[in-house]
């Protein structure tokens, strides 16, 4: 592959996905520590705010310790090169309360997501943003569940929209390599816009399908401090840039000053550090979100089942992000069951 | 039994998902008749549905009513929220009655098994969203027994392919409506709404789980309130089920129930248009009745 002068965009969700890891708990303190140095280390684009994305502070995911509006503030003070990136998911997030409070506080990158069959939800949002002028991209999340065709079709939408670019998110960490070159490959062929990918890493399998992604032709890929994230957490950055250093992809950040900044997140952030798990890879295997590892646990303890069975049953459901209620009906079921 | 003639006449504006599965409940009625159903496009698969059922049709939208004011007593608009707001002023213009299916917030909410007489109040009823027929009666019937409720959530889950292109528009309007009907029947301090789009197939059924946060629940009296309250929905939801709970899990009250539609215009999976329907129905078969 001729990966020569080829740059990529890197958005880092440390702030953001992170926050699952830690039950949507981080504090203004430790959001200012990590944006700090990632500014220092020159990443590009950072993620800050509940794991689900503004809006999303709730008992279906979890209770955010700190406001959206604290957190936004916190980060938006600390960064001078840095741009301050949002997630939302229409359904948990409006315009009226989340994107006007994020475009007061002065957030750059506007991520609307939804699940990956669903693009016409975003419409609004997407237009919205593109009317205030700010920068707006589309993501489609547990993008395994669909076929390129199908991700092809719902990118358009988000293209149409006004949306600068497209990511895809291998939510529940699911994908090979080779699944992740034929849709990447099929976005690029297709959309006039950028296209991206957010690896995680259940199979332990997100560099490799990070590079799989920009040899396909993404110019966006996303990665977290020591893979802060969901279950077994996300694309690691710092290993992510020491990749692309070596096969000269350029992404424009401080070697040196990105392993600081996974020192800080380690530090200061992290509760126990990301590790493929049992459960992790069953998460992977199964399809399921990575996001529902921890009350997938804490139920299957509450109700004396392996959360094996609970993960393999969701993914039999076709669970999408956003359902964790499904968690205590299928431990309900199972427990029936004997 | 009822003559043909003496049937409360109806006009049904919206000839998506909505509006076409409100004329085959309204065609099943022995207290309505549908005189018009109205769309935009007479290819479009509910015009072609009506047209089959022998319903006379329309393609000129408000204006068909406008034409012929006559034509109905009362009027379902299954159109959208911001298409509501300009069809309210030109149907109170005609002094007719409105049940909005939109999650407009404009007229009076309505849940019938609690206030099934709100018409008598308000020439406007609002039948809120899908989501909060579904999960208000529980919120109701939990708040009855249980004061101070400190925070609600109420998450939904609907079939994708039930969703129509006015339900994916009106997203935001449909939390804000359902945190508005959440409030104004549990008078919680904090109230949130959330739904969730699911493309799996087959299809789910319809979804919602109540999630809240009190103080000392006692869940006995919980359960037989909530119990009486399934039902009261049963009695115009037959396929109205509570799933899971109520229980006490991390600190939350859970109670899960599903919807499983009568499979009208669509299948059974689309229980979100069911409820709906089936409460706009009832409110507009307790004003035949009420004018009887």
């Amino acid at each position: 592959m001729q990966n020569q002068g080829r740059r990529v965009l890197i958005c880092d969700p440390t702030l953001r996905d992170g926050n699952h890891a830690v039950r949507h708990q981080l504090t203004c303190e430790q959001i200012t520590k990590y944006a700090v140095a990632a500014n220092a280390a020159g990443v590009p684009v950072i993620e800050v705010g509940h794991g689900n994305g503004l809006g999303a502070s709730s008992l279906q995911v979890g209770l955010s310790k700190t406001d959206d509006k604290s957190a936004l503030e916190a980060a938006r003070k600390a960064l001078t090169t840095t741009k301050l990136g949002i997630h939302i998911i229409p359904g948990f997030a409006t315009i009226k309360k989340d994107l006007r409070l994020a475009l007061d506080v002065g957030v750059d990158v506007f991520r609307i997501a939804t699940h990956c069959t669903e693009a016409d939800i975003t419409e609004r949002h997407i237009s919205h943003i593109r009317g205030h002028g700010r920068e707006v991209y589309g993501v489609l999340m547990m993008s395994h569940m669909a076929s390129e065709a199908v991700l092809v079709e719902e990118a358009s939408k988000m293209q149409a929209y006004g949306a600068e670019g497209v990511v895809i998110m291998d939510s529940a960490g699911a994908y090979l390599p080779s699944d992740v070159t034929v849709r990447i490959g099929a976005l690029v062929n297709t959309l006039g816009i950028p296209v991206g990918f957010h690896g995680h890493n259940n199979l332990g399998m997100a560099i490799a399908n990070s590079i799989a992604a920009v040899n396909a032709g993404a110019v966006i890929i996303d990665g977290t401090a020591r893979g802060f994230g969901a279950g077994a957490g996300n694309t690691q950055l710092e290993a992510l840039v020491a990749v692309f250093d070596k096969l000269k992809i350029q992404t424009g950040i401080d070697l040196y000053k990105v392993l600081d900044a996974g020192d800080v997140a380690e530090k200061y952030l992290i509760e126990t550090l990301p590790t493929i798990s049992s459960v992790s890879i069953v998460s992977g295997l199964s399809g399921v979100f990575s996001g529902y590892v921890k009350p997938v646990n804490r139920i299957a303890s509450e109700y004396k089942l392996d959360p094996r069975d609970i993960f393999f049953e969701l993914g039999r459901r076709k669970v999408v992000a956003g359902q964790e209620d499904m968690i205590i009906e299928v431990a309900t079921d199972l427990s029936k069951r004997g | 039994m009822r003559v043909n003639q003496e049937k409360l006449k109806v006009a049904i504006l919206g000839s998506g998902n909505i509006g076409t599965d409100l004329l085959v409940k309204t065609l099943r009625s022995p207290y309505l008749t549908c005189a018009l159903f109205i769309g935009r496009n007479m290819a479009s698969a509910g015009m072609r549905k009506a047209n089959e059922l022998g319903v006379k049709i329309s393609d000129q939208g408000i204006k068909a009513i406008q034409a012929d004011p006559a034509c109905c007593d009362i009027v379902f608009d299954a159109t959208s929220a911001l298409a509501h707001l300009q069809h309210w002023p030109i149907l109170a213009g005609l002094n007719k009655h409105v049940i909005d299916m939109t999650p407009s917030k404009i007229g009076e909410m309505c849940v019938p098994s609690i206030n099934l007489d709100a018409e008598s109040a308000t020439k406007n009823i609002n039948m809120i969203t899908c989501g909060g027929q579904a999960s208000v009666p529980i919120v109701y019937a939990i708040s009855a027994v249980q004061k101070e409720l400190e925070y609600v959530e109420v998450v939904s889950h609907i079939a994708s392919r039930s969703a129509g292109p006015a339900t994916r528009l009106n997203l935001d309007e449909y939390i804000e409506t359902t945190e508005a009907a959440v409030r104004k029947y549990s008078d919680a301090k904090h109230v949130k709404a959330i739904l969730t789009l699911n493309p799996a197939v087959p299809c789910v059924d319809m979804q919602t789980t109540v999630l809240m946060k009190m103080a000392n629940p006692d869940l006995d009296k919980i359960s037989i309130s909530i119990a009486e309250m399934v039902s009261k929905v049963q009695a115009y939801v037959p396929g109205y089920e509570l799933r899971v709970g109520p229980v006490l899990e991390n600190g939350r009250i859970v109670v899960t129930v599903k919807v499983c539609g009568l499979g009208d215009y669509l299948p059974k999976y689309a229980g979100n248009l069911d409820i709906i329907n089936c409460a706009a129905i009832a409110a507009a078969e307790h004003y035949a009745k009420s004018r009887a």
